[in-house]
């Protein structure tokens, strides 16, 4: 599924905003654009697309266009290649832009002005916007607006993209139209192929700028310097890291109780009024099986995901997440990834899905799919239904060395999940050719800067906005499929066993069965798989429901413990563990890995490997605690 | 003398940009975020174990490198007052 492409304003004028990744341009984006944003793709490609209206004092609008960040127009990454295009008027779908917004970091005019002469070499009409022109200020730079515009030969104006107000200047220079009169020379004479061999000249034009304006002294940002020598520091920055992480983790657990219960008692609130409310029909069980506890079991992860996501918001917008990038290079390099894959990593520890979509900030093909192919691998907050009912049903609640059993366990899944991650990555860096390879890092570390309300608030918003849209494609159509399943055909007349037995989930956990056998898994537990493939969590009421009990949600896992704790050996459960930390049980997953990779292909790999490993470790755990006697 | 050589905290003048012939597209790479001959850099610090990643201070910005990537970038004279 890809989503739709968006055309949402096509008449007013298209404004594109230019300028080098970190130089304020998105904050500046939003506080030009505010809540008129809308995010999508470009077209055939996985670059986000971020068009905003801007409302001009007339009342008109103009169409405003956040261009992918670039240090040059000379397209080497595909978010480049988007920008370049886009200038050039050659983007599928994409009208050439009306007027360009070039947007400098103030602070750095040294690297920042070698894209705006790149940039004029386009022929659009051009405004340079000086941004975090108060940082300059307060570093002691002296610019001087008017002198820079005739240096360049193009309109200056100043912003401060993190105040409200801060964009004045450019609303009133888009206001007076004054592009209107300029003419754009013809895309066909700008050879972006040609933009490599310029850099050393345009460095020259630029230094020769900044002697006459008397800028051409380094005046580096002291804060971050010194900030840095603490957080960068070998033994002290990874120690700072580690702590960072835990309170992350701490937060995402602790704090989304509570909104998480609320959100589960009101899907049941819900299933209860459908139930009494409709006929006892099969729509009606379409409703509430299918659609009321399908969106409700997958809704209940947004907490989780919006807390964590606000804190890699801030951290991202602060300037520390490419830092802990570069102090855990080291260990992603041992297996053939860079320390870019760590933040798709991380967020995958709430749920795969957003981890997945992260990876695009991944600018090498191979380590993004790597990255893709793994993200699954980490102990996703799904998981946690099925580990708690498992726990607490058969590891014993007692105390090693003063620690509690049941908690080291949970601590071992999570690890193990992150080992065999790992290994993972491991062999395919043995095994492939370019895995062996030493690709560039080449990661900017901007000045540190304090996150702005505005800026974590939209990020966080279009977030939820992307997650929801998942929910209401893919996802649902997934869980209705397998309610279909897993409720026809309906049991006959004076059945005595529970529904699902007689339906096709039914006949698939019985032939499933045999394959599990060896693993130690009952045919109960294969049937429940089936519908656990929707997500992991439903296997636990899919438990409940072979083992005939008329609960639902919560109570399940209370009543199904004791059942289950006789049912089963010990060594059936931690094979169960073992497969759980391994098995891809989310269809919505692959979904996602389909979309990102634009093809079958990952996502069959992804199938196929995630089952295979899941499989062996769940025979090998299975044997083990044979043999030791917990059979 | 490359950077990957350079002592801590110490400024340096970039005389070229030059990577082993395998890997010659690291040159445009690394002249476009601003390794540029004439350019003012130093190391700040690296990371842990292996001296690898570096993170370098070039002009005004800080970048994280690779070994390989600081080996490519050669060095012609130590700065005054550095």
């Amino acid at each position: 599924m890809r989503e739709a492409k968006i055309h949402l304003h096509p008449s007013g004028p298209l404004v594109a905003l230019v300028g080098n990744p970190n130089c304020g341009k998105t904050a500046l984006f939003n506080l030009l654009t505010g809540s008129h944003q809308k995010v999508a793709n470009y077209a055939g490609v996985t670059v986000e697309r971020k068009e905003g209206k801007v409302i001009q004092p007339n009342g008109k609008h103009l169409r405003l266009l956040d261009l992918p960040g670039t240090y040059s127009l000379y397209p080497r990454s595909q978010d480049e290649r988007v920008t370049c295009n886009v200038l050039m008027g050659q983007a599928e779908g994409e009208k050439r832009p009306d007027v360009v917004v070039c947007v400098v970091d103030a602070t750095n005019l040294r690297r920042n002005l070698r894209l705006v002469l790149a940039v004029k070499r386009l022929g659009l009409p051009t405004v340079l916007v000086l941004n975090m022109s108060d940082v300059a200020e307060r570093r002691g730079l002296n610019i001087d607006p008017q002198q820079l515009s005739a240096e360049l030969g193009l309109p200056v104006v100043t912003s401060v993209g993190v105040k409200t107000g801060g964009d004045e200047a450019l609303r009133a220079w888009l206001a007076q139209e004054p592009w209107r009169q300029a003419t754009a020379t013809a895309a066909s004479e700008f050879a972006p192929s040609n933009e490599s061999s310029q850099t050393t000249a345009d460095h020259q034009v630029v230094q020769g700028i900044l002697q006459r304006m008397g800028l051409d002294q380094l005046v580096p940002d002291p804060l971050s310097d010194r900030l840095d020598r603490v957080l960068l520091h070998p033994v002290l920055g990874q120690l700072i890291l580690v702590l960072v992480l835990f309170l992350v983790f701490q937060a995402v657990f602790s704090w989304a109780e509570a909104p998480m219960e609320a959100i589960k008692s009101m899907t049941e609130w819900s299933a209860d009024q459908a139930r009494a409310w409709l006929p006892n029909t099969w729509w009606q069980s379409l409703l509430v099986d299918g659609v009321i506890a399908g969106a409700g079991g997958v809704v209940v992860f947004l907490p989780q995901i919006l807390i964590l996501f606000f804190f890699i918001l801030i951290l991202e917008e602060s300037g520390y997440l490419p830092r802990a990038a570069f102090l855990l290079d080291r260990i992603m390099g041992s297996v053939g990834l860079s320390g870019r894959s760590f933040i798709p990593l991380l967020s995958s520890f709430a749920c795969a899905i957003p981890g997945i979509m992260a990876t695009r900030t991944i600018a090498n093909t191979r380590d993004r799919m790597v990255t893709i192919l793994i993200a699954p691998l980490m102990t996703c907050s799904a998981r946690l239904p099925v580990y708690t009912l498992l726990i607490s049903a058969f590891i014993p609640a007692v105390r090693v060395y003063g620690l509690e059993l049941q908690g080291l366990v949970l601590l071992a899944l999570y690890i193990a999940g992150i080992v065999g991650a790992m290994g993972v990555a491991w062999c395919l860096k043995v095994m492939t050719q370019a895995g062996r390879q030493v690709r560039p890092l080449m990661m900017e570390l901007p000045s540190y800067h304090l996150p702005t309300v505005r800026n974590v608030a939209i990020g966080l918003w279009q977030r939820v906005q992307i997650f929801m849209r998942r929910v209401g494609g893919i996802i649902l159509l997934l869980t209705i499929a397998l309610w279909f399943l897993a409720s026809f055909p309906t049991p006959p007349e004076g059945a005595t066993q529970a529904a699902i037995e007689y339906s096709f989930a039914g006949w698939l956990g019985h032939a499933l069965a045999v394959v599990f056998e060896p693993i130690g898994f009952n045919w109960q537990i294969s049937l429940a798989l089936v519908p656990g493939m929707a997500a992991r969590e439903v296997a636990v009421s899919a438990l409940g429901t072979v083992y005939a009990l008329s609960s639902t949600g919560d109570n399940t896992s209370e009543l199904l413990a004791p059942i289950i704790a006789h049912a089963w050996s010990t060594a059936t459960a931690l094979s169960l563990l073992a497969w759980f930390v391994f098995a891809p049980q989310c269809l919505s997953t692959i979904a996602a890995i389909k979309r990102e990779t634009g093809g079958w292909t990952m996502p069959l790999v992804a199938l196929t490997y995630l089952f295979a490993l899941a499989y062996v470790a769940a025979f090998i755990t299975y044997r083990i605690a044979v043999w030791a006697g917990l059979g | 003398m490359n950077l990957a050589e350079a002592p801590l905290n110490t400024a340096w003048r970039i005389l070229k940009v030059q990577p082993p012939q395998e890997q010659s597209d690291l040159t445009q790479q690394l002249e476009e975020i601003g390794f540029l001959p004439g350019e003012l850099v130093s190391v700040l610090t690296h990371g842990y174990p292996g001296r690898d990643p570096l993170v370098v201070r070039v002009g005004l910005s800080t970048f994280a490198l690779r070994r390989a990537e600081a080996q490519a970038i050669q060095l012609q004279e130590k700065a005054p007052h550095a």
